[in-house]
Parts: C-alpha cells; sequence; structure tokens
C-alpha cells in the first residue's frame, strides 16, 4: 500500500534498463518499496540493474516482457498481479530511433510507434484493469515533451509519445474515481545513454531529477508533472506559436 | 475530488456493488471500496460471508486518521446503522448498545440519566465499535486507562461466520482491543460508565514556561485530576520550546453551580457552528498563520485560573463543532503523528519536541499527555510515559522522511506509535513497537486463515 505521501511499497517497471525508471526505483527503495518487477527484454543489463537495485536492499525480480508483442501481455503482466497488490507501475520502454534514417526506412519508423505508442496502450490496458480489481496504485507513464508539439527534427519519435501522452490523459479520466491514479510525466532532454551524443536541448535535465518529480508527484498525486516544471510555461508557449515560426525555431 | 464522498460514505444512498473512494479522516491516500452498510446482524454476518477474496473491514465514523478502515479493491462494512442502545443498568452504570452508536449518543442518552461514557477521545464522533478496535484514551487515561478496559464483554463476528461473546481476560478480547478491526467485526458492547452529577466540567487552567516545566507540573499533580492534557506551542523554539497551556478538571459536583444552572445540571446540548468549506486552498495553515495562532492561543490563557466552569463539548471536544474541519488542511490532507515513550525516556521526548521546532512544522493541534498504566490489549497503543500528538499538512516537503527518523527515536526509546492515527509508519519498526504482535499474528492466523479481515493498514503493516 502507498503512504500517506504517496509512497510505494512495490513497483512495476516496464521498460526495466531505463535510467528514468532505475534511477525512480532507487529514489522509491530508499522511501518504502520493498519489492520490484523490472520488466523488459532478458539481457545481461536487465540483470545486472536488478542486481544493483538487491544491493539497495529490495526484492527484484526480472521479468521477461516486449512491447512488441501486445499478445502476450495478458499473459505476462497478469502473472505479475496474481502474486501480491503493485502498488506503482512505471511505464518506461521506448525507442528515440534515428529520424534521419527511420524517415528513409518506413518499417524502421514503424517500429517506433509500434515499441511507444501501440506496445504501451496494450500493456498500460492491461495493468490498468488490474490495478483497478485492487482498488488502489498509480500508473505512471513516462512522456516526453517532445509529444507536446511534432518538431521537424524529430517528429517520428514526438509523434508516437503524442499519441501515448494522449492515451494516457484519456486512461487516467476513464479511471478517475476507480481509485487508481494516472500520471502522465513529461520530461525535456534528459542526459541518458538513450540521449548521448545528441545536442542538448534547452532546460536538459538528469534522470534523477525525474525520478524526484515523480516522487513529489506522487505525493501531491499529480495528473500531469513536467521536468523540469518550467517545461510547463515553456510548452504553453510554444504551442501557440503559428506553424511558419515554428519550424524556423531552432529546437 | 473522490475523496470526498469519501469521508463519510453514506451507504443508503449508494449502490453497494458499485465502488467507492475512502479515505481516513487525514484525507490522504484514498483507495476505492464497496461499502455495504448493514442494518441487521444477519445482514452483517451475510456481509462477510460475501466479502470476497479482497475481504472486508468494519468501519464506524471514519475517525482514524490513516487507512485503518479502507480496504482497497474489497468490502467496507459501515457499521453506523447498527446504532441502538439496548438496555442502560441506570443503577449499576453499565450500557449495552450496539457497535455503531457513537459516544454523541451515548452522551445524549446517559447524561440525563446521570451517567458519562468512561473515556472520551478528543471527539464524539467515534462509535462504540471503533473506540475497541482502536481501544482510544482520552485526558483521563492515566486514572483510567484505555477505552477497552471499561468494556464487560462484546459480540464479535468472525470470520468463520459465527458470533462470539468475547469476556474480559480472553486472548480474543485482548488481541480485538486495539485491534484495528482485524479480529472481526464487533456487534454489541456492553461498557462500564462513569457517574456524574452534572454535565459541567470544572476546570484549572495554568501555562507552563516551556516543556520541562510542563512535565514538572505534569509529574507532580496530575493524579489530583481525572482529566489533564497540555497544548503545546510546537512552534515556539529557544528558551520557550514547548510552551504549553495545561488545562485539568473534574467533573463539577452540583454544589459547584451556580443556582440558576442548578435547574438542569445533566443539560447536554453541543453547539453546532457551519461546516469547513469543501474546498479550502492548500497552504492555508502555513507557518505565518500558525505561528500567528499558536502565540494568540498561549497568550490568551490565563496563567493560573482555577475552578472554571465548562461545558462537555467545550473541554472535550472543541472542534467536534465545526463539521468537517478535517477540510482546512486542503486537498492534500494532513498526517497526525502520535508517539509515546516511557518515563525515564524523557531525553527522548525533549529532543523529538525540539526537532519538530527546529523544523519548523506548522502544527497548531498539538497535544501531551502523561498516560497511566498500559492496558493489556496486545496491539494497545498507551503504555506509562509520555505521548505527543501533532497534525502537519501531508503537503509539506520531505516530511515523510523527516518523520521516519522521529520514529527511529521513538523506537530506540522504547516507544511506539499509534496505529488509528497511522498512515505512514515504516513496517519494519512495528515489531519493535508492539512486541506482542507475533501473537496478535498467530492468533488471526488461526483465527482468519484465509484473511477475510484486511484493511489498508493490515496490508501496509503486514499486520
Amino acid at each position: 500500500m502507498k503512504d500517506a505521501f504517496g509512497a510505494p511499497q512495490s513497483l512495476l517497471i516496464l521498460g526495466g534498463t531505463s535510467e528514468i525508471a532505475l534511477a525512480t526505483a532507487r529514489r522509491l527503495i530508499a522511501r518504502r518499496t520493498r519489492t520490484v518487477w523490472l520488466a523488459g527484454r532478458p539481457s545481461p543489463a536487465l540483470e545486472r540493474d536488478a542486481e544493483h537495485l538487491r544491493a539497495l536492499g529490495a526484492d527484484v525480480r526480472t521479468l521477461a516482457f516486449d512491447a512488441l508483442d501486445p499478445e502476450s501481455h495478458e499473459t505476462v503482466l497478469g502473472k505479475v498481479f496474481t502474486e501480491g497488490d503493485l502498488d506503482m507501475v512505471l511505464l518506461a520502454f521506448g525507442v528515440l530511433g534515428d529520424q534521419a534514417r527511420d524517415e528513409r526506412e518506413p518499417v524502421a519508423a514503424a517500429r517506433i510507434a509500434q515499441t511507444n505508442y501501440t506496445g504501451a496502450v496494450s500493456a498500460l490496458l492491461v495493468c490498468a484493469r488490474a490495478l483497478q480489481t485492487q482498488g488502489h496504485g498509480s500508473l505512471v507513464v513516462l512522456s516526453s515533451v517532445a509529444g507536446e508539439r511534432a518538431r521537424r527534427s524529430n517528429f517520428i519519435y514526438g509523434s508516437s509519445k503524442a499519441g501515448l501522452d494522449a492515451f494516457a490523459q484519456g486512461l487516467g479520466d476513464a479511471l478517475h474515481g476507480t481509485g487508481v491514479h494516472v500520471m502522465v510525466v513529461r520530461p525535456g532532454f534528459v542526459r541518458t545513454k538513450m540521449t548521448a551524443g545528441r545536442a542538448e536541448g534547452p532546460l536538459a535535465t538528469t534522470p534523477e531529477a525525474v525520478a524526484t518529480a515523480v516522487e513529489v508527484g506522487l505525493r501531491r498525486r499529480s495528473e500531469t508533472v513536467w521536468v523540469p516544471g518550467a517545461l510547463r510555461l515553456v510548452m504553453a508557449v510554444l504551442r501557440h506559436v503559428p506553424r511558419a515560426v515554428f519550424r524556423r525555431l531552432p529546437i | 475530488m473522490p475523496a470526498d464522498t469519501a469521508s463519510d460514505p453514506d451507504g443508503s444512498a449508494s449502490d453497494p456493488a458499485e465502488p467507492v473512494s475512502v479515505t481516513g479522516w487525514g484525507r490522504t491516500a484514498p483507495t476505492t471500496a464497496r461499502v455495504v452498510r448493514p442494518r441487521t446482524y444477519e445482514e452483517a454476518a451475510a456481509a462477510v460471508r460475501a466479502c470476497g477474496v479482497r475481504g472486508g473491514i468494519a468501519r464506524g465514523l471514519g475517525r482514524a486518521y490513516g487507512d485503518a478502515a479502507q480496504n482497497a479493491g474489497g468490502a467496507v462494512l459501515d457499521m453506523t446503522g447498527l446504532d441502538r442502545v439496548h438496555a442502560i443498568d441506570v443503577d449499576g452504570g453499565t450500557v449495552l448498545c450496539d457497535a455503531g452508536v457513537s459516544l454523541h449518543r451515548l452522551m445524549e442518552v446517559l447524561l440525563p440519566l446521570g451517567w458519562f461514557v468512561p473515556v472520551t477521545p478528543g471527539t464524539r464522533q467515534v462509535t462504540v465499535g471503533g473506540a475497541i478496535g482502536a481501544d482510544i484514551h482520552g485526558k483521563n487515561h492515566h486514572v483510567s486507562g484505555s477505552f477497552a478496559r471499561h468494556v464487560l464483554s462484546f459480540e464479535l463476528l468472525t470470520a468463520d461466520g459465527a458470533i462470539r461473546t468475547v469476556g474480559r481476560g480472553t486472548p480474543l478480547f485482548d488481541a480485538t482491543a486495539g485491534g484495528m478491526g482485524l479480529t472481526g467485526v464487533i456487534l454489541t458492547a456492553t461498557v462500564r460508565l462513569q457517574p456524574v452529577e452534572t454535565s459541567l466540567m470544572s476546570v484549572d487552567t495554568e501555562r507552563t514556561a516551556d516543556l520541562d516545566d510542563l512535565m514538572a507540573r505534569l509529574t507532580a499533580t496530575d493524579h489530583r485530576y481525572r482529566y489533564s492534557v497540555a497544548w503545546i506551542d510546537l512552534l515556539a523554539r529557544g528558551r520557550s520550546t514547548g510552551r504549553s497551556v495545561l488545562t485539568r478538571g473534574e467533573h463539577a459536583p452540583l454544589d459547584a453551580l451556580p443556582p440558576r444552572a442548578r435547574r438542569r445540571p445533566l443539560a447536554f446540548r453541543p453547539p453546532r457552528f457551519p461546516s469547513a468549506p469543501a474546498f479550502v486552498p492548500e497552504g492555508l495553515l502555513g507557518r505565518g498563520t500558525v505561528g500567528l495562532f499558536n502565540e494568540l492561543w498561549y497568550r490568551k490563557a490565563p496563567r493560573a485560573r482555577t475552578g472554571e466552569l465548562q461545558r462537555i463539548p467545550a473541554f472535550f471536544h472543541p472542534l467536534d463543532g465545526v463539521p468537517h474541519w478535517n477540510r482546512i488542511y486542503g486537498r492534500g490532507g494532513f498526517v497526525q503523528y502520535q508517539f509515546v515513550v516511557g518515563h525515564g525516556r524523557e531525553e527522548a521526548l525533549r529532543r523529538i519536541v525540539r526537532r519538530i521546532a527546529e523544523r519548523r512544522c506548522p502544527s497548531f493541534l498539538a497535544v501531551l499527555k502523561r498516560f497511566g498504566e498500559g492496558d493489556p490489549g496486545w496491539l494497545s497503543f498507551p503504555m506509562p510515559g509520555w505521548t505527543l500528538a501533532l497534525d502537519i499538512p501531508a503537503n509539506l516537503p520531505r516530511l515523510g522522511a523527516f518523520l521516519d527518523e522521529l520514529d527511529e527515536e521513538v523506537a530506540g526509546a522504547g516507544g511506539r506509535v499509534y496505529l488509528a492515527k497511522d498512515a505512514r509508519l515504516r513496517p519494519e519498526l512495528l515489531a519493535d513497537m508492539y512486541p506482542r504482535l507475533t501473537e496478535f499474528r498467530e492468533l488471526r492466523a488461526e483465527l482468519d486463515p484465509r484473511g477475510v479481515f484486511t484493511s489498508d493498514l493490515s496490508r501496509r503493516l503486514d499486520l
């Protein structure tokens, strides 16, 4: 059960090697989290990440999960919920792709959409139903500021996050009053291995900062969290910039 | 916000199959449950049988601050529909009533007959069942002990669907007293009462300069009073850390009343003010406002006054006059932190008070009391020593970690926190604080192997 400050005791991470997710897990283990499930494609990295979290004192288990195989989600994720309540599910999987290459390879572009959006849709629906049955829990969805308004430089990734973001908002409204809390997290540029070598955007942030924002959001039962918080204002302005101007902006 | 519908679930109005959001009095951590409101013992038994895999838990008037009377995904049995007073022994001073009867109702019925409830907490809006389940205490703990000490027997609906009569001194009695509803659903109870000549209190008030002054006065003269509690200013720092207003009193004897009041010495008419508004902005109760309130409250108290006549609501239940006062903390809600440390552990108490004062927690409802003998309930909270209770807005940054540190102090001093108020204790500390937890778990495993009686509290702390 979550405590009065929204700190969960058990956590399921979809996308178990995500740096943001792991930073969040570390932060929550320092509070109340004792059980962690890391779901992801089986890999030495996933096991290594699990080991790191174990060293912090949590009971960590890994779970073979593939976002690109929605047919399996019901079985794979359903099994986790039969082993006990989950206070929080963190949807953290996602691929960034390579905009220039993906524009030339439609199949690669479609895979980004399938992972970030289609895969998330089925995983979220499976988790939402299970959380609703247990009558409590938070569903935290890592969206992106890139989904707020598609940009020339990364609209394939951006559009997949836009879809995810819209879906998560709708799901949050559908689950309002059921005891299940859906929180959409929109980080800006986060310095991780996924973004290594790319030009840093303005207001760049770190996985730890996102983790802190998630913890605060859980306490406040927020529905939308921007990291850093200033992005809320920045994007409120950018959203209304005329197209002709927007496409010329160096962002 | 769904939590609003929750503070007092009205089962008669809502469809019992439809889950509703439920919180404790602190309005934190809402979860949803089916709320069923049995009107008869048979309906209660049927509700327990129909609980399903997520179990059920009894709920009274929802005054537990944390998650004791919520049950995510399961059933919550709203017991306020079982509200009959069955029999009053006017000569012997006992009452037999349903568990859903409130202490408010008991006072209305009993005071005209010259009897008072044996123990009342800071609110009359608790049920008899809840009073036993949390084994509540009041300002008279140093003399009279906790509520269950005055309960002669009760009827308990257990997980197997049976109704057992449970008498004092049995393991099931001691597990249920303070057992947070996890042994079963209390249906009726027989309670021993306190005789009174009038419905007024004779109150002595004094101001103390600091915490040590307060503790010295309590140690020296508390035994002279039946009721005693100190309001403590936790925002005062430096030399006045822990300055307090100590109020102690007795039921006023008939001859203490002025002639006019003697005509109706047992009148009981609690005042009622408008409710707190449904929406209060966050942070209304910040350091500025609370600091100002505390300063005024301390200054307005007389340095020393004796024999003042006060009505029962004013003396015991000042907040009951404002329905939904818990809304004043805004949407984020609040936590109440109450702990006790034993005699000889005053240093721990001093350290904690100092830390709270230095942390500048905006707390205007902080009270300190000296407890008497401990109570037999296995999970009963009181132990001989000092208890401090304070309200804190839940949205205060890093409050969780701060309270964890206080927990360590409390546990290190052999003390404990009160489960009826808890919404955030680290589960690992529970066994240190409640040494009879193992027995409690064993009895529960035997009596309720399927875990029919489950609450968010029991899940969170693995009770």
